[in-house]
């Protein structure tokens, strides 16, 4: 029995967004009697850490704190419409939304402010701890809280504002095949390491480095997670998940968690992720999209360490040890023919 | 088969309720209760995410009928720490970004607990058994581990 090492990497473009028929995301924002501004969507965070990205977008647009933001994602059939987080495309085109309707809120936030204090809005500017203040003369300033209150009860105004951002659908030119179908690619590589055993056929994935070029990282402890859940996610298609093992074969389907077979917290590689970023001139403070990429590079780089590693060339998902046994075998069969 | 009359003493406090047979104690936490941390992830004992303490040991609360632990003392994520406070795992597990979509955070805490309890000083190695039964999609579960070691400290050091 030999273990044997590989490696192998492999890089991937992932576009954010896609070429639909005009793909809107719209935003609504407005500021309650005390000073929070809510942000309502109908854009749905299943754990992708949507509401949190686009807080931020909201508080550095406003010039408020995180903690003034309330984001509300609660029902698609009453809130702004959006057309749904996939495609990569919520933190870019929500998050765009957001920073339309924050610029529109914010300028009439300036504007009561203005009213309220007596001067001219364009002397105005926010200290980014909830006051706004006449620049140059900071002691003549007004607190976020006692803004909303007179804007609702002195004022009879509200600090609201509109985002509709909307990425129109691009044709082809026919003459040279030319579009625009997404708004701006995100490009990652990933390395991955691996042992395989010659007898058994396991392949065990040792470390896995990844490179993500991301536009600007809103959120890099989220993105570094993302990229790392996602390398464990790809890990886990490359070497274990399969609804139908022997397509188009029905037999043998895993039927629940216990024989679903997924990477679990004792298999796990070691992983090295660095973010690079490159703010994209679309981008929400130039982010780009990299929800659904971060599975995709390392499924490839594993291939390709096992070819490194041992010479077979797999190309059927997941990678088991039935399927590197029969690989291997069918390599020495080729070796001995070869040498016969 | 008739209901029964079950008693709890779920995170300090003394409860009291008619379960119906087969109901699990899973269903009297989240239904009867309505202490909705505990998650039904599977409902055939698979992944951890409705870990809750009996007697102190962390079991899939999905598979207990509740009847057969009546009487018995249930820790649940509510009863961690006092309302609005944090205690080290979960002060750990927010800081140290362990949680993603939050599924499986209730579950992965409550194990944590019952190991940091038996176990206050555990070895990596030590926390990766202790978690082998929970199950997460997102993170990749690097953070979890290294979120429990960091608790272990915490605590150690509090
Ligand atoms: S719901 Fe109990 S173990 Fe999955
Ligand atoms: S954070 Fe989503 S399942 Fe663990």
């Amino acid at each position: 029995m030999t273990r044997l090492r590989g490696r192998g990497y492999a890089a991937v473009n992932y576009p954010t967004g896609m070429n639909l028929g005009g793909d809107p995301s719209q935003a609504l924002i407005h500021a309650t009697t005390t000073g929070t501004f809510v942000v309502s969507l109908s854009s749905v965070d299943l754990g992708q850490g949507l509401k949190t990205v686009v807080a931020q977008c909201a508080a550095e647009t406003l010039g408020l704190p995180f903690t003034n933001i309330l984001v509300d994602t609660a029902d698609t059939d009453t809130g702004p419409h959006c057309m749904g987080t996939f495609a990569s495309r919520g933190t870019h085109r929500v998050g765009n939304a957001v920073i339309m309707a924050a610029t529109e809120a914010r300028a009439i936030m300036l504007d009561v402010a203005a009213e309220e204090l007596e001067v001219d809005a364009a002397d105005l500017e926010t200290d980014g701890t909830g006051y706004i203040q006449v620049r140059g003369a900071e002691a003549k300033r007004i607190h976020i809280t006692d803004l909303a209150l007179a804007a609702h009860f002195t004022h009879g105004r509200t600090i609201s504002g509109r985002g509709v951002f909307m990425k129109e659908k691009s044709e082809v030119v026919p003459e040279t095949g030319e579009m625009d179908p997404d708004s701006c690619q995100a490009h990652a590589c990933t390395v991955a390491e691996v042992e395989v055993d010659d007898e058994t056929g396991v392949v065990e994935v040792l470390r896995m480095y990844s490179v993500y070029e991301i536009g600007r990282a809103l959120h890099p402890a989220m993105a570094t997670q993302q990229v790392e859940g996602g390398a464990w996610m790809g890990m886990s298609h490359a070497l274990f998940e399969a609804t139908e093992p022997y397509y188009p074969v029905r037999d043998h389907g895993p039927a629940d968690f216990s024989e679903y077979l997924m990477p679990a917290a004792g298999d796990i590689p070691e992983q090295v992720s660095v973010l690079l970023e490159r703010p994209a001139p679309t981008g929400p403070y130039g982010a780009k999209g990299i929800g659904e990429m971060t599975a995709n590079a390392p499924i490839p780089a594993i291939a390709n360490a096992i070819f490194d590693a041992c010479g077979v060339r797999l190309d059927h998902m997941p990678f088991t040890p039935e399927r590197v046994l029969r690989a291997l075998d069918s390599l020495r069969g080729q070796d001995l023919s070869a040498h016969g | 088969m008739a209901s029964k009359i079950v008693t709890l003493r779920v995170n300090d406090r003394e409860e009291e309720f008619l379960a119906r047979p087969g109901t699990t104690l899973l269903g009297a936490l989240r239904d009867t209760l309505g202490l909705t941390a505990a998650k039904r992830g599977c409902a055939q004992g698979a992944c951890g995410s409705c870990n809750v303490l009996v007697d102190g040991k962390p079991v899939p609360s999905c598979l207990v009928p509740v009847e057969t632990v009546d009487g018995a003392a249930v820790a649940t994520l509510e009863g961690v720490a006092p309302t609005g406070d944090l205690d080290e795992v979960q002060a750990a597990f927010l800081e140290d970004f362990a949680t993603q979509c939050g599924f499986c955070t209730p579950g992965m805490i409550m194990t944590a607990e019952a190991l940091l309890a038996e176990n206050p000083d555990p070895t990596r190695a030590e926390v990766v058994e202790a978690i082998s039964g929970n199950v997460c999609r997102c993170t990749g579960y690097e953070p979890i581990v290294n979120a429990i070691l960091d608790a272990a400290s915490r605590r150690r050091s509090a």
